[in-house]
C-alpha cells in the first residue's frame, strides 16, 4: 500500500498578508466633500449676493457687469477657486451616485466617461476664460462694455 | 452584485428624505453649474452674445428658475453643515433629526429674505 503522499505545506505556516493593492482615495474623497462644502458655502452665498441679491439684482448682469468684476483679481480667484471646488466635489458626488445606481460594469464605465469629459471640457474652458478675458474687445461698441474702457488710452 | 436585495435599507423618515433631498439637489446643482460656465464663456465670443444669452435671464419664467435653484443650493448648503455635524461632532447623530429641523427652519428665514427681493427684480420693473 505505498500511495503517493500529496505535496502539502507543512502545517502551521505563517500566514502570509497579502500586500494589499488598494488606497485610501474614497477617505480622502469622503474627507474633500466636506472641507470644500464648507468653503463652497461662503463661496457660493457671497456670489449669489453680489450677483442676484444686491443692487439691481440679476437684471443688472451684462458684459460690462463681468467685465467690471474680474478687472479686480480678488474676484478673478474668488470664481477660480469657486470654479474647481465646485466642479470636483460636483463631480465626485455625481461619480458616487453613478456608483450607487448603475449596476452594469460598461453602463458605470460608459456614465464616468461622460461625466470626466465634461469635467475636463467645462475646468478647462472656464479657467481659460477668466485668465484670457478682454474687458475692452476693440471692435465693439462702447455702450456695452465696462464704463473704464473709454479712459484708456487708444 | 445581486440585484434584489433582501428588505430594505431605506428606513424612511428625516434621515433617508433628506439625504434624498440632498442627493437630488447635488445633481441639480450641478448639472446647472456646467450649464453656466458655458454661458459664461460666452463673454470671450463677444459682448452682444453674451449679452444676449443672460437676457434670457432676466425673464419672468428663468427668474422664477432662479428661485428654485437658489432653493436647491440654500438647502443643500444647510444641510451639508448638518451631515459635517452627524460625521465630526460627538453628539451630531443623537441630534440628527434636531439638526434637520434647524436647516428647514433657516432655510425658511433665508428663502423668505431672498423670495420678495427676487420677485421684485424680475417682475417690479427694477
Ligand atoms: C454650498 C456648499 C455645499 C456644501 C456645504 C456641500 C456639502 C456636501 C456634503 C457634506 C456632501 C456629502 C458627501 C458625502 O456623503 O460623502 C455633499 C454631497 C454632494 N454634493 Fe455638495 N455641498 C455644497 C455645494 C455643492 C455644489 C455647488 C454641488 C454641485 C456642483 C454639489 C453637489 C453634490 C453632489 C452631487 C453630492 C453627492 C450626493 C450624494 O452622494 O448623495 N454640492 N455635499
Amino acid at each position: 500500500m505505498a500511495a503517493t503522499v500529496p505535496d502539502l505545506a507543512a502545517p502551521r505556516d505563517p500566514y502570509a498578508r497579502r500586500k494589499t493593492t488598494r488606497s485610501n482615495y474614497e477617505l480622502y474623497g469622503w474627507i474633500f466633500m466636506r472641507a470644500s462644502g464648507a468653503l463652497l458655502i461662503v463661496l457660493i452665498f457671497a456670489h449669489l449676493w453680489v450677483n442676484l441679491v444686491s443692487g439691481e439684482g440679476v437684471n443688472a448682469i451684462d458684459f460690462g457687469f463681468v467685465g467690471g468684476k474680474w478687472a479686480n483679481p480678488v474676484w478673478q480667484v474668488w470664481d477660480l477657486v469657486m470654479l474647481w471646488l465646485a466642479m470636483i466635489h460636483g463631480t465626485n458626488g455625481v461619480r458616487t451616485i453613478i456608483n450607487d445606481y448603475a449596476e452594469r460594469d460598461r453602463t458605470r464605465l460608459v456614465l464616468k466617461l461622460f461625466l470626466y469629459l465634461a469635467f475636463t471640457v467645462v475646468v478647462v474652458l472656464g479657467t481659460l476664460v477668466i485668465f484670457t478675458f478682454d474687458p475692452c474687445p476693440t471692435d465693439a461698441a462702447a455702450d456695452l462694455l465696462p464704463s473704464f474702457c473709454s479712459s484708456l488710452p487708444g | 452584485m445581486p440585484s434584489a436585495p433582501a428588505g430594505t435599507l431605506y428606513r424612511g423618515r428625516e434621515g433617508m428624505w433628506s439625504w434624498v433631498a440632498h442627493r437630488v439637489t447635488g445633481v441639480l446643482i450641478f448639472f446647472f453649474l456646467l450649464v453656466h460656465v458655458l454661458d459664461t464663456a460666452l463673454v470671450r465670443v463677444s459682448p452682444e452674445a453674451y449679452n444676449a444669452v443672460i437676457g434670457t435671464y432676466q425673464t419672468p419664467i428663468m427668474g422664477l428658475g432662479e428661485i428654485g435653484l437658489v432653493a436647491a443650493i440654500v438647502f443643500h448648503a444647510f444641510n451639508g453643515v448638518r451631515i459635517i455635524l452627524v460625521d465630526f461632532w460627538a453628539k451630531g447623530p443623537k441630534y440628527q433629526r434636531t439638526m434637520l429641523w434647524v436647516v428647514v427652519g433657516l432655510f425658511v428665514v433665508t428663502m423668505a429674505g431672498f423670495l420678495p427681493r427676487q420677485l421684485m427684480h424680475v417682475f417690479g420693473g427694477n
